[in-house]
């Protein structure tokens, strides 16, 4: 039994972000009965986020490791961090009126996107497998909830059943991964699996270390829907309420790349030989399933989806490359892809009304001329997420793939891009249809989109250009932040 | 004193052994002894001694399910208690005063926020109309209702 087991006020301000955020999101399941009126929530839960974003500041003015090594703060724990809280603000945003206008607005929903922040949070910042497994389990639980929100609508049921089942079985494998690298190493700290590992005493076959490494990669491929274990993602994002879509592309996928880096670097470090050629394959794969699936969807919703898919996949591309130039362009290429990509979400929750009844590519005809603005928000991110230049799409490309040219990547690199190549096409049809053809039944006797939904488009759309123009701000963060390759 | 791995396991491996054989005799003794008589009544799902009074295969409230549920959770707090009550000495010696306790009472006070927070939805209330999160059964919901009894 150690001496002290009282953590230290340093320990708790460590941690504070995901505490502020469990007691906020309990004391909301309290309320939840005693209030009649639901909108307080939202501003609960806005201001506890905008909170916890302080608090991340300032546990990252004392960055170390606290609670006997399992947490760790440091820059790259405290980017991801502003990220998922960051995509949580916007969701509560884009949420309300959505809830409102299908009837459903309680607590409820405001307390599990707390918690699902709060596993994300740990999964930023952990450095020990089991709270890693923690991390992941707090997020996908409140995430599975979230999905079948709408519960007397089947889609949200269908939805929710197959991420929840398809869920949990994808997180036994990651268990059995940690429980295969604690067999072999007798620890689940990183830094000491790192240290065992790339010991010269360290008898134990290479082959059954590259068995868990491989088993825990199916749990994190599943989670950052990564080929081959990228199929629930299309149902999902598709049968989700559109709000919960938005959420579930960016923070917990954000979230889990996170993890699978630190995860991945930090402890399978020393036998990166084993695992580089079987991410850079998956990213291929990802890319390239995710991209031609696109090409034939007629609902918006699910080409997103594919899309995430496919975005996954570049991503991979720079964690194949395996370097701190490859980290970097991640943590760019994740903070860009969280803007549009909820922006694109913000818009179709707009256009989609209530019951969710235009979520079709051809429903979207002549919404330039009912709907300028939005259609030319619209517009951004879906350049954005081509690719093209001035947008946060473009530098976030170039970067990723000048880590993997730097890696000598080649045959990766020019593959992604003829990827990309493939990519604009489903995104500018989606233009085409938009700008050059009549307005429909679904375009004509639109109402002013609310405030609050307006803002997260505006808000988006400013993010993505900024990104796009002055690329540097951010990516001095990320090279400040970066997780450094030999720890 | 087992110096070994299968050494160590040798007396589960026996137990094991045992206990199949032990189930296998009875069942084969049963089989080769036993007299067997077959009819009807024999044949009819057992009720306590009570007739069967119809078919089992009906629709169940959901409201089983709901509570089913919450006992597992509470009876899982439950069960967090004995490892802790056993360690509790260690968990407060010297400098450690008081952590065992107050680390409890946390865990005990979010058990507690969910137990009010299931109080207020109505979940325990067993009268009540189905909520919109149950599918009101085929028969009338007083079948179900224990006050019946």
């Amino acid at each position: 039994m150690p001496a002290n087991l009282w953590p230290s006020s340093t320990d708790l301000l460590r941690f504070g972000p995901e505490i502020l955020l469990t007691l906020v999101g309990t004391l909301m399941m309290v309320l939840e009965p005693l209030l009649d009126n639901k909108r307080v929530f939202r501003t609960l839960s806005l201001v506890t986020l905008l909170g916890a974003i302080g608090v991340t500041m300032a546990a990252h003015g004392v960055p170390g490791l606290s609670y006997a090594n399992m947490i760790i703060v440091d820059g790259f724990a405290t980017f991801f961090r502003l990220l998922v809280l960051g995509v949580a603000i916007l969701t509560v945003l884009l949420s309300g009126d959505y809830l409102e206008k299908e009837g459903h607005e309680t607590g409820e929903f405001y307390a599990l996107l707390l918690f699902s922040v709060v596993g994300q949070g740990i999964m930023a910042c952990a450095n020990e497998l089991i709270m890693v497994f923690v991390g992941i389990e707090i997020s996908s639980i409140a995430s599975y909830i979230l999905t079948g929100y709408l519960r007397d609508d089947k889609r949200n049921n269908e939805a929710a059943m197959k991420y929840f089942l398809l869920g949990s079985f994808a997180t036994a494998f990651l268990l059995y991964g940690v429980a295969w690298i604690y067999g072999l190493t007798g620890s689940t700290n990183l830094n000491d699996i790192r240290t065992v590992l790339s010991s010269p005493n360290f008898t134990n076959s290479a082959s059954l270390v590259g068995m868990s490494a491989a088993l825990m990669f199916v749990g994190f491929a599943f989670k950052v829907s990564a080929a081959p274990f990228q199929s629930w993602a299309p149902d999902v994002y598709q049968g989700a309420p559109s709000p919960v879509s938005a959420f579930m592309s960016a923070g917990p996928k954000a979230a889990a790349f996170a993890v699978f880096i630190r995860v991945f670097l930090t402890a399978y470090g020393p036998i990166s030989d084993t695992w580089v050629p079987l991410v850079a394959i998956a990213a291929l794969a990802t890319m390239t399933i995710g991209n031609f699936a696109a090409l034939r969807q007629t609902n918006v919703k699910r080409l997103l989806a594919y899309s995430s898919i496919a975005h996954a996949g570049y991503v991979l591309v720079a964690i194949a490359a395996h370097s701190t130039v490859g980290t970097q362009a991640v943590m760019f290429y994740l903070a860009s892809y969280v803007f549009m990509n909820v922006g694109a979400f913000a818009v179709v929750t707009f256009f989609a009304r209530k019951g969710e009844q235009y979520v079709n590519i051809d429903d979207l005809s002549g919404l330039a001329v009912r709907q300028p603005a939005m259609a030319a928000m619209l517009t951004i991110f879906m350049l954005s997420l081509i690719g093209v230049p001035l947008t946060a799409g473009f530098f976030g490309k170039f970067y990723i793939f000048k880590a993997a040219l730097d890696s000598n990547l080649v045959w990766l690199t020019i593959l992604g891009l003829l990827n990309s190549a493939v990519a604009a096409y489903y995104y500018l049809r989606i233009l085409v249809v938009m700008y050059m053809r009549e307005p429909g039944v679904a375009t004509n006797n639109m109402d002013e989109a609310p405030f609050a939904l307006r803002l997260t488009v505006w808000a988006s759309a400013l993010a993505t250009l900024v990104l796009g123009v002055m690329p540097g701000l951010l990516l001095d963060v990320a090279g400040r932040w970066v997780l450094a390759l030999g720890r | 004193m087992p110096n070994s791995y299968s050494e160590t396991y040798f007396p589960v491996l026996l137990q094991m052994v045992l206990a199949t054989a032990v189930g296998f005799a009875l069942v084969a003794l049963g089989v080769i002894l036993g007299y067997r008589v077959k009819n009807k009544v024999k044949d009819s799902p057992y009720e306590c001694g009570v007739q069967p009074v119809g078919s089992a295969k009906e629709r169940f409230s959901v409201k089983f399910y709901l509570v089913a549920m919450l006992f597992i959770l509470f009876d899982i707090e439950a069960i967090f208690l004995y490892p802790w009550a056993v360690v509790y000495r260690d968990l407060n010696h010297g400098a450690n005063r008081m952590f065992g306790f107050v680390e409890m009472l946390i865990f005990v006070v979010l058990v507690l926020a969910g137990f009010f927070y299931i109080w207020k939805k109505g979940v325990l209330n067993w009268q009540a109309d189905p909520g919109p999160a149950s599918v009101p059964p085929a028969k009338a919901p007083a079948a179900y209702s224990l006050s019946e009894k």
